[in-house]
């Protein structure tokens, strides 16, 4: 019998013993030193209390959370500066509240110099770049490059002429976002041309916007058009001119313009959302021959519908070099298509491999 | 020297824009952020330049008469009004002025601004958005006709999506088998929606990101500068 | 574009009218069926521990809510109902009465659910994507007051809410940008949390292709039916499942339109034949 008790007490010794948690405390990898990951598995003990603490600067140990699980990672984020030293508690409790076991933890938080996650996007990046880098520089050459025709464009000349012999003005709306996106700048790219065609057949041109940056830039734009075009003195300063930011009060401003001016030509070149077809339907319904171009997918359809030509995603971006003719520019569009081409062949390679239950692309390529 | 010193802007930020995307370490890190805070702080101030080209635009047309003038005094009056009753008597939790209009809020249950901006302004938004419903109709009537291959796998597409979207979709096909429930109306409608939509549109997308990232490159390295106003 | 011999579009939109406006008039209460991505927006929210808190983003005005706010409501009662704690943002300017509407709807279903304690209203930030991605830094500097002007720290919510660690799973109600898109973008890429939205049945095509094997979107509520089939999960019929009889006959008014076109086009195509053969 006392065999037996001596034995059962070493067995439960050895086992207490053995009972470990594990408690880490880790720089969170690539970020600005701005968080600390700790770690816990305190499954062994499965304690009631998992109580995480932090020094502050006076030595005194704070709680910064009540963890619930008892394995799992926690961020803390809070206050964490790069170059300091964090020390971290973790003490368990039982349900009487007594402590059952206690570890820290120092770690000091650091800010890394490159973010590994994002090697994939990293060499993509290279890639593209320097293949358009290449090819806009490789144009220098004269080498004469392919374009295809892009009928959208093909027709301004044919709307000006229109606008012209009928005497009515042509309308321009950039999209209803601001400077900050691309597709308004691509639509500006284009209304400095187009400005540049209506100054030499002084036409009347009318550019309502929705944003104030974006006022300040068509403006210049299309003064500098008239410019170029050799007709300064035709330039009205108040052809461009400013509606509201808001987003169904500009549509009821152009659709005002497009009912009671009848352009002759509208173009909608730009960035537009639930507005593209009200705007689009009443220039139908006016008719006008329409142009439009943007690169938002859930608009193209209500444009290719009411409009009579549409610049599709890219299209509109190829616009300003396809309008310019210049080598410069049109080198960027074969750089573009080589980008292209790259992504159909890895496109294509990561579908066979993941048919073949392989995910090494798709691990890569994940910015995760 | 005009046209130089926005060229030298555009490229030291766009090429340290570049970099930060894949530098945590600050400054790098938070550059981003901190530019884009700053278009926002000048689009703030950009706004004065929009009120001041509404207010130019409409008294001109007011002044000398032109073409639909009345039109113009109900933009200034709604102008005025908004902007005055905002500035008198505040908006939401905030005083203006005059305080917070007690006397006026008593008689219409809010303040004066907000009235109008629950009243009128919230109203209008939502009719103009309604008139989509009316467009998309007489734009798929016309756009919905089956003049050859392409155009007819639309239709069919269009109206299998539209009548999936329906209940009567839903009842049309519910006597189907289990075994052919991939051939009931919302199961097929949300087919079309996942599979051959999602990848036009992500083609769309792929296209439209190589554009992006072309014409950035074409205005960070200096090649493209219509947007100034120039070639 | 050719302009054919059409019925006059009055027609049409008098037809739309009377289809849209008699359905909410005289309900019918036609049945819904439940699609996958609402699904899994439910089991998200059903898999959520009690006691958790969550973010919900009014990303939409006035224009959108018919399709928005029965979502919205349908979401927060689903929360509710579940005992999740729920913080409101808004990254529209408009996105706050709505909130605040939504609140006020439900109050009286939840009377015991304490502003504070089981939900609060942060209010508007301007910014978009740049308020979206500090938010993952410290939300409580960018939100150190709630939409009343009080200091957020004196409220029980958010004492252990800093960033996008402590919160388990983001919603964007968007009607447009920012919303969505730019969630899914900082929320889920970056920061790797689950993310889920509702948004209008028109821009439902520009956000599904995130709703993919990554989860980069959990689910997606797009456009009235989802709404519909949302308040069928959750239990309780609003206004989503009584507007759905009445886009389900718009819709079917409009592809008797489309059927009328291509009868008038067919009939004309076998009289040109006939003509050319005379």
């Amino acid at each position: 019998m006392r065999r037996i008790l001596i034995c059962l007490f070493l067995f439960y010794s050895i086992l207490l013993f053995s009972q470990e948690f594990i408690f880490t405390a880790k720089d969170k990898p690539n970020d600005d030193g701005s968080a600390i990951l700790i770690e816990w598995d305190a499954s062994d003990y499965e304690p009631d209390k998992i109580i995480l603490e932090r020094q502050d600067t006076k030595g005194n140990f704070l709680e910064i959370k009540k963890l619930s699980d008892f394995l799992g990672v926690f961020e803390d984020g809070n206050d964490i500066n790069a170059g300091k030293t964090y020390f971290y508690r973790l003490s368990l409790y039982d349900v009487v509240g007594n402590l059952i076991s206690q570890k820290s933890a120092q770690i000091t938080a650091e800010a890394q110099w490159f973010n590994t996650e994002k090697i994939s996007l990293l060499i993509m990046t290279i890639i593209l770049t320097a293949a358009i880098i290449y090819f806009i520089y490789s144009a220098r050459s004269g080498k004469e490059l392919y374009i295809r025709k892009i009928s959208g464009l093909e027709s301004m000349e044919e709307s000006v002429g229109r606008a012209t012999e009928m005497g009515r003005p042509i309308l321009f709306i950039p999209g209803t976002l601001d400077l900050d996106d691309m597709q308004t700048i691509a639509g500006l790219t284009i209304l400095g041309k187009l400005a540049q065609k209506v100054a030499e057949y002084n036409t009347k041109l009318l550019v309502p916007v929705c944003r104030s940056m974006v006022l300040s830039t068509a403006k210049e734009v299309v003064e500098e058009a008239y410019l170029k075009a050799g007709n300064p003195d035709a330039y009205d300063p108040d052809s461009v001119f400013y509606l509201t930011d808001d987003q169904f009060g500009y549509v009821a401003g152009v659709d005002g313009i497009i009912v009671r001016e009848k352009p002759a030509a509208n173009f909608f070149l730009g960035a537009f959302y639930a507005e593209s077809l009200i705007l689009a339907e009443t220039g139908f319904a006016s008719g006008s021959i329409q142009t439009a171009g943007t690169a938002m997918p859930s608009q193209l359809p209500f444009f290719v519908v009411a409009c009579d030509y549409t610049l599709i995603g890219e299209e509109l971006f190829a616009a300003s070099a396809y309008l310019s003719k210049d080598p410069h520019q049109l080198g960027s569009l074969k750089g573009q298509d080589l980008g292209k081409a790259i992504f159909v062949i890895v496109l294509l390679i990561g579908v066979i491999l993941e048919i073949f239950n392989v995910h090494i692309l798709k691990d890569f390529l994940s910015l995760h | 020297m005009k046209r130089k010193i926005p060229l030298i802007i555009t490229f030291t930020v766009g090429v340290l824009l570049i970099i930060a995307e894949f530098i945590p370490h600050k400054p790098f890190g938070t550059l981003s952020g901190e530019l884009e805070e700053w278009f926002l702080v000048i689009s703030g101030f950009a706004i004065i330049l929009g009120q001041l080209s509404l207010l130019k635009v409409n008294t001109f047309k007011i002044k000398y008469k032109q073409k639909d003038w009345q039109y113009s005094i109900i933009t200034l009056a709604s102008f005025f009004f908004m902007v005055g009753f905002g500035l008198l008597w505040g908006t939401g939790k905030s005083s203006g002025i005059f305080g917070h209009g007690e006397v006026i809020s008593a008689v219409i249950g809010i303040k004066p601004f907000d009235y109008l901006f629950q009243n009128v302004y919230q109203h209008l938004q939502a009719t103009m958005f309604s008139l989509l419903a009316f467009f998309i109709a007489s734009a798929a009537y016309r756009a919905f006709i089956g003049r050859n291959l392409e155009s007819n796998l639309l239709l069919i597409a269009a109206v299998l999506v539209m009548l999936g979207n329906t209940t009567v979709g839903g009842l049309l096909t519910s006597w189907l088998p289990e075994s052919l429930n991939f051939l009931h109306l919302p199961k097929v409608s949300e087919f079309i929606m996942t599979y051959p939509t999602t990848a036009g549109q992500r083609a769309i997308m792929i296209g439209a990101g190589l554009g992006i990232i072309g014409s950035s490159l074409r205005i960070i390295l200096g090649i493209e500068r219509s947007y100034l106003g120039g070639e | 574009m050719a302009k054919r011999k059409q019925i006059d579009r009055r027609w049409i939109f008098l037809l739309i009218f009377l289809g849209v406006a008699l359905p909410l008039i005289i309900k019918v209460g036609l049945p819904v069926e439940i699609t996958k991505n609402v699904q899994m927006v439910y089991e998200l929210v059903e898999n959520t521990p009690k006691g958790s808190t969550v973010l919900i983003s009014f990303d939409y005005d006035p224009a959108s809510m018919p399709e928005l706010h029965p979502m919205g409501l349908s979401l927060l009662r689903h929360c509710f109902q579940r005992d999740i704690k729920v913080v409101f943002t808004a990254m529209w300017p408009m996105g706050v009465q709505m909130a605040e509407d939504i609140v006020t709807t439900l109050k009286p279903d939840f009377p015991k659910k304490k502003y504070g304690v089981d939900y609060i209203n942060l209010g508007f930030k301007a910014g978009g994507m740049v308020t979206i991605q500090s938010i993952g830094k410290d939300l409580k500097k960018i939100f150190p007051e709630d939409m009343y002007g009080s200091p957020i720290t004196e409220f029980p919510i958010m004492q252990d809410v800093n960033n996008y660690n402590n919160i388990a799973f983001v919603f964007s109600l968007s009607a447009g940008a920012p919303g969505i898109k730019e969630w899914v973008q900082i929320v889920s890429d970056k920061y790797n949390r689950p993310t889920s939205g509702g948004c209008t049945g028109v821009s439902a095509p520009a956000i599904l292709p995130y709703v993919n094997e990554q989860k980069q979107l959990t689910g997606l509520l797009a456009g009235l039916k989802a709404a519909a089939e949302y308040e069928n999960l959750v239990g309780k019929i609003g206004s989503a499942t009584s507007g759905m009889d009445a886009q389900s006959i718009a819709h079917l008014i409009i592809i008797s339109f489309i059927t009328i076109g291509n009868i008038n086009y067919w009939r004309k195509k076998n009289k040109q034949k006939k003509d050319r053969k005379k």
